[in-house]
């Protein structure tokens, strides 16, 4: 009972598989891709927009949850600084034989610097494991949300998804 | 007495996109607000904002602001501003506006009149409710991003709706530590997307919980939390002691309608729209002809629905200035009703469609 994004702030894995946000475990294992947790019916759009290559529809009306084409998506994760609720990631599983790559919106300062070894949280912040920082993105287009990628031992790659506040302890 | 098609009382989202389509249709317009600077909430909304592309979605509350002031500058929109209105008194020519500026009483007709005079956080009651450090969280939003100041490193925030969501992230962006947020209901109430951006920063959530009270001798220094039961009564061994030196309130909004009731505007009563709201037809316009409302004050929802509801108005009032024929203004009309109702659907939006519906109604019933 005491579960799901209602009551915790965090979508379950079965509230996020129900979602056409999330593409097939075949398109995990293929390259990178963008993983949309967006699970409630809320107006808005401008993801559809931000996708160069037209893989991400919401359609009429703005309430419809977003769609991902897992072919047309190329994981170029030019929508995860466009979403205003910040619930795009972008997951390379296979980013080598034993980690994953996790990028995702930071709006936090000071940004990690690439190389640095951070401590990675889950949905919740609290610690799952070290990660290598490989890259922290900031364009004039991304409006103040940098995008930080981390290499993470390959069995986090659907729960990473920050680095963790105040150090984040073990 | 100075006299001019309209007047808008409100530089906020709403009173900024009414006096925009006024103006655009080549109506003189003044608006008037009392603070030093035009916008209302919009510049301390340093977050991107939903919506559709029309609504600016993905761009931040203070480049919105901004964007509205240039229109405003660009089609030569009068604004005054330290200038608090007092009073609207019928004239033959319209409707009279009192206000105050420069130290002295002054007035100003308006052929039409839009109040768009928005709403005031609600608060809420505790032992301890009266110490320094417990504010509403608009107020420390306005600390933080307009002022910068961080009114305390250990927040507790009280309220799950999107206000009391947003406002814990960027306290945390700020610097501030949010030890909990707590909301009385057994469910969040504003979008989940809100409520990750905190629990990411590790920042729990309790549903089903309140402030029982606020302990400290000059200040806030501990917060008890205690749950609720079904009934909202509290569950007594449950209390939960903290250490903390500010209580943000997010409890909703109740809309600024003082004018309105001096005018002489009939009322109806939603609490859904945060309590007592001018009655209003499909132009926005109240019981009182040529008195119209937009934003908050006609039922307390966000900032987008408030340019709708102001450019709505503006449009309406365009059209009753005969600036528009009555079909370029329909059309109008038209094209903000299918962005407004899209605004108003889904899980979060039917509950304050439905309540605009029956406002309407009211309107209808009441002629």
């Amino acid at each position: 009972m005491a579960d799901g994004v209602k009551i915790t702030g965090i979508p379950t894995m079965e509230e996020l598989k129900a979602t056409p946000g999330l593409v097939s475990d075949q398109r995990f294992e293929k390259s990178a891709v963008a993983v949309i947790e967006c699970v409630q019916e809320i107006p808005c759009n401008p993801c559809e927009k931000a996708c160069p290559f037209g893989a991400i529809i919401v359609g009429s009306p703005i309430t419809n949850l977003p769609v991902i084409d897992e072919d047309k998506c190329t994981g170029c994760g030019v929508c995860l600084a466009q979403c205003p609720g910040l619930a795009i990631f972008r997951v390379e599983k296979n980013y080598t034989d034993s980690t994953s790559m996790v990028e995702f919106p930071f709006e936090y300062l000071p940004l990690p610097q690439e190389g640095d070894t951070v401590p990675c949280g889950g949905r919740n912040g609290q610690y799952l494991t070290e990660g290598k920082v490989l890259k922290v993105k900031k364009t004039k287009q991304m409006d103040g949300t940098t995008l930080v990628s981390v290499e993470v031992p390959k069995q986090y790659f659907m729960d990473v998804r920050t680095i963790c506040r105040k150090g984040g302890s073990k | 007495m100075r006299k001019v098609q309209a007047v808008i009382v409100g530089g906020g989202p709403a009173g900024l996109a009414a006096s925009i389509e006024i103006a655009k249709a080549g109506g003189k317009v003044v608006v008037i607000d009392e603070n030093g600077k035009p916008g209302g909430q919009l510049f301390k909304q340093i977050h991107k904002f939903f919506g559709s592309r029309e609504h600016r979605a993905g761009v931040r509350g203070y480049d919105i602001g901004t964007q509205l002031l240039k229109e405003t500058e660009d089609l030569g929109v009068e604004v005054l501003l330290d200038a608090p209105v007092y009073g609207l008194f019928r004239d033959p020519a319209g409707i009279m506006v009192s206000y105050m500026k420069d130290g002295r009483e002054q007035a100003i007709i308006g052929e039409k009149v839009i109040l768009a005079t928005g709403a005031a956080e609600n608060a809420l009651v505790f032992p301890g409710s009266t110490l320094p450090g417990v504010m509403g969280a608009g107020c420390a939003q306005t600390m933080i991003n307009v002022n910068r100041v961080l009114p305390g490193q250990k927040v507790i925030m009280v309220g799950s709706g999107n206000v009391g969501l947003i406002v814990s992230y960027q306290l945390i962006q700020a610097g501030a530590e949010v030890l909990a947020l707590v909301e009385a209901a057994p469910s969040i109430g504003g979008y989940g997307v809100h409520a990750g951006k905190i629990r990411r920063a590790g920042t729990p959530i309790y549903v089903g919980h309140t402030i029982k009270r606020v302990l400290g001798k000059t200040q806030v220094e501990k917060v008890e939390l205690v749950a609720l039961d079904e009934k909202f009564q509290e569950i007594p061994g449950t209390e939960k002691m903290l250490e903390a030196d500010t209580v943000c309130i997010a409890v909703g909004l109740t809309p600024l309608t003082e004018l309105a009731w001096l005018a002489g505007c009939e009322f109806t009563f939603i609490p859904l729209l945060g309590g007592h709201i001018p009655i209003h037809n499909e132009d926005m316009e109240t019981t009182v002809p040529g008195l119209y409302v937009a934003g908050d004050i006609a039922g307390a929802e966000e900032a987008s629905t408030a340019m709708e509801e102001g450019r709505l108005s503006g449009i309406a009032a365009a059209e009753a200035l005969q600036l528009y024929t009555a079909e370029e203004a329909k059309a109008l009309k038209a094209e903000v009703w299918d962005r407004m109702n899209a605004l108003r659907t889904g899980p979060f939006g039917q509950k304050r469609y439905d309540a605009k519906a029956q406002l309407l109604a009211t309107a209808k019933g009441g002629k």
